[in-house]
């Protein structure tokens, strides 16, 4: 009797413990971009998996496919995506088509607030309205556009000579674009240890999103603006100001000037193929690629260099990158995708997430006192974030990205028109596009 | 003696099923058996047909499940038509469209001439010819795009050794005025041996004895080749044209490949227009509309080159 007594507790204990083990572990899939930060992710989430039961898998897809692989599963209400580690537009679509579940309540209930975030991350990445306090991501990966170069070429004795006599100053970081383009020139067609080099390597990339990504850059900081500031659509003589289309013309004379032959399609891969193998001097490119640079056997080390994107006539930005973590309202396991949240905002995760070279863009994180000190990028990283701009993050942001990839193309690669022309057709497509989502 | 297996299979239907079956028609038989085809036919073809002429009516946009969808008439038809963009990937399309065909009929055909006349080593080198077409398009065009490149291409050098041009002077996918001729190359490399197989079977399909008979009328080789090859040689090629006219007039994967459409929009034919219309920006109505001009622009050229080939075939 007391045999059996004790085979029935067993037993009990057994189905018991088997049925919380199944409550807990739950199988969840991370989708993101196939890209280096992806992979200390899934190092970092091993963690979660030891901490939590649950099982992670991932699902990554490179760059120029990620919009389309990941907005289709969204759109068709797919169930491939607990997390979605979404771009930063996204977010209104995101929010207003029903892919992503809103987390006010789930951050208020976890003691989770978005003021231990950096601020333009928090608006990049997680808010919807712009500007409201209406989350719909955890702030995941601060990225921006800056630029490395090589300090060994700068630090020439000879080179350093020759610029001084040309320019009257040091062969150094520019501090403005017009210099930017002084060293490009210097640097372009120069015979360098045997090999041909060129000025600068920036986004010229048609299909998915590098040029508009690469010349924001310039435009930005010679005064072009999204809208008016105090009427958001309305786009006429804000985005085809003359100071705009002059930021227009730069870019064309610098892709003109001083690129490397056949860079008319480049993005960020075949910058960073075009800085690691010696083609540039200097390389426009998101800051996640710095750690891998940094690492690189040819050019890392004290041979590169990192500056945040130079300041023009009309202000100092810089095109923010980077995404916020999403819980797909789709997923039948949103409390193990939120679990993930919860545990990928702490503190301590956050800064093991930046030493395997994730970008925390938790403020504890970076600004802790040891942080800009910590690799040669960090302080770049910090000086960066300081000056981010956005693009478009409306529903309809394909369309207004696609509109634009097409007109700045059509101008600085094709050379077609003018820059004037390419904006104010910019401003008649954006217009149609807000129009059809009856914003205008 | 055995059964045979139709034996076999009458004997073992069920006698009241086999009466049901006797008691049907020809002709209600047939309908039986064809029915699953029209079903398939009318599933997959048809009923997506009408319904994209539906949605060309309206606004609606794939990605937006829960908007409403507004009865807009004939304006995305309006749109299209009014818009210099399009027409401009229509131009690109048909400067594609025309220079693939031309140059690859001539080379097909003169290739295939070439392969005709008996010589050793004729079949290795039908086999080498034929290789590219056995390709992915999409590795074509990838690695097309590094034979391209002004640094490192095979193509550039190629042209260098030829010209003296320094090799990265020119950017065959980067430079407006040769990206157009950049895809026409590739798609010409790529398809000319399967126009040449064409024709190689139009030539081979000619009796010896018409030759000879006009040996004996002391015809010279052109006259010859005028008056039997090319006439006997024409619907097989005309065939060709209208293979690769349809397949060309669709042309999506080498072309994104190698230029994605650039620089610019100087190679963003029509599909691929299409295909960001209606997959990227999520403007299903509009894409709609744009799928049914296309589609009844080419269902009228073929309809009307079909006919031209009949006659042809018909002299």
């Amino acid at each position: 009797m007391r045999k059996s007594k004790l085979l029935a507790v067993t037993a009990i204990a057994a189905t018991a413990s088997l049925a919380i083990s199944d409550a807990r572990a739950d199988d969840l899939t991370l989708c993101w971009a196939a890209w280096d930060p992806a992979n200390a992710l899934v190092e970092l989430s091993k963690d979660f998996e030891a901490e939590s039961g649950h099982n992670m898998s991932f699902e990554f897809v490179p760059w120029p496919n990620f919009a389309d692989r990941m907005l289709n599963e969204l759109n068709s209400g797919g169930k491939l995506c607990d997390l979605m580690i979404g771009d930063s537009q996204w977010i209104g679509l995101g929010a207003e088509a029903g892919h992503y579940i809103k987390l006010n309540d789930f951050f208020d209930a976890q003691g989770i607030t978005m003021d231990d975030f950096i601020p333009a991350t928090v608006t990049g990445y997680a808010e919807w309205p712009k500007g409201t306090p209406n989350y719909w991501a955890l702030p995941a990966f601060g990225d921006v556009v800056g630029w490395t170069y090589r300090k060994d070429w700068f630090s020439r004795p000879e080179l350093q000579a020759e610029f001084s006599e040309m320019h009257g100053r040091d062969l150094g970081v520019p501090a403005s674009l017009q210099e930017f383009k002084e060293i490009a020139e210097f640097f372009q067609g120069r015979e360098i240890d045997g090999k041909t080099v060129y000025g600068a390597s920036i986004y010229t990339e048609r299909g998915s999103e590098g040029i508009t990504m690469g010349v924001t850059n310039v435009l930005y900081n010679y005064g072009f603006e999204y809208g008016n500031p105090d009427n958001p659509y309305e786009l006429e003589g804000f985005v085809n100001s003359a100071e705009a289309a002059a930021g227009l013309e730069f870019y064309k004379e610098l892709y003109d000037c001083c690129t490397p032959p056949g860079s008319s399609d480049w993005y960020m891969s075949e910058n960073i193929d075009a800085y690691k193998s010696g083609q540039v001097a200097m390389q426009m490119n998101f800051a996640f690629i710095w750690p891998g640079v940094h690492a690189d056997p040819n050019v890392g080390g004290d041979r590169s260099g990192y500056f945040p994107n130079p300041p023009g006539p009309g202000g100092h930005f810089a095109q923010l990158g980077g995404q916020g973590i999403s819980v797909v309202s789709y997923s039948d396991s949103q409390d193990a995708a939120l679990e993930y949240i919860k545990w990928f905002a702490q503190p301590g995760i956050q800064a093991k997430w930046w030493e395997l070279g994730g970008y925390s863009a938790l403020r504890a994180v970076v600004e802790d006192p040891g942080f800009a000190s910590s690799q040669p990028y960090a302080q770049t990283f910090l000086d960066s974030m300081a000056i981010v701009k956005d693009f478009w993050a409306e529903p309809a942001y394909a369309s207004l990205l696609l509109s634009m990839q097409d007109r700045v193309h059509n101008f600085v690669v094709a050379g077609n028109g003018t820059a004037q022309e390419a904006l104010d057709a910019l401003v008649e497509d954006w217009v149609e596009v807000f129009e059809d989502e009856g914003k205008l | 003696m055995s059964a045979s297996p139709i034996e076999r299979a009458a004997a073992s239907t069920p006698s009241s099923l086999a009466r049901r079956i006797r008691s049907f028609s020809d002709r209600s038989l047939a309908w039986i058996f064809v029915a699953p085809t029209i079903f398939l036919l009318l599933a997959i073809n048809i009923f997506p047909l009408i319904w994209t002429i539906r949605l060309s009516f309206t606004n609606y946009r794939a990605n937006r499940p829960n908007a409403d969808v507004k009865f807009i008439g004939l304006r995305n038809y309006e749109r299209i038509l009014t818009d210099g963009d399009i027409w401009l990937t229509m131009q690109a399309t048909a400067h594609f469209l025309f220079w693939t065909l031309v140059i690859q009929v001539v080379i097909g055909f003169a290739l295939a001439w070439c392969i005709n006349q008996k010589f050793r080593g004729n079949n290795l080198w039908t086999t080498i010819i034929v290789l590219p077409m056995m390709l992915s398009p999409a590795v074509v065009g990838n690695f097309w795009t590094f034979h391209y490149q002004p640094q490192i291409g095979l193509f550039n050098y190629a042209v260098s050794f030829l010209t003296g041009a320094d090799p990265s002077s020119f950017s065959m996918i980067g430079d407006v005025a040769l990206a157009p001729w950049a895809i026409v190359i590739v798609d010409t490399w790529m398809w000319t041996p399967f126009v040449m197989l064409i024709c190689l079977a139009g030539l081979r399909s000619i009796p010896d004895y018409i030759y000879e008979a006009a040996e004996c009328d002391r015809a010279s080789k052109w006259r010859q080749f005028w008056t039997i090859t090319v006439p006997m040689v024409l619907p097989f090629l005309m065939l060709a044209v209208l293979f690769r006219g349809i397949e060309n007039f669709k042309m999506f994967d080498l072309v994104v490949q190698l230029t994605g459409g650039g620089p610019g929009s100087t190679t963003e034919l029509t599909s691929i227009n299409l295909k960001r219309e209606a997959f990227e920006k999520w403007r299903t109505g509009y894409s709609s509309a744009y799928a049914v001009i296309l589609f009844v622009t080419i269902f009228g050229l073929a309809s009307i080159y079909v006919k031209a080939l009949n006659r042809v075939k018909e002299r």
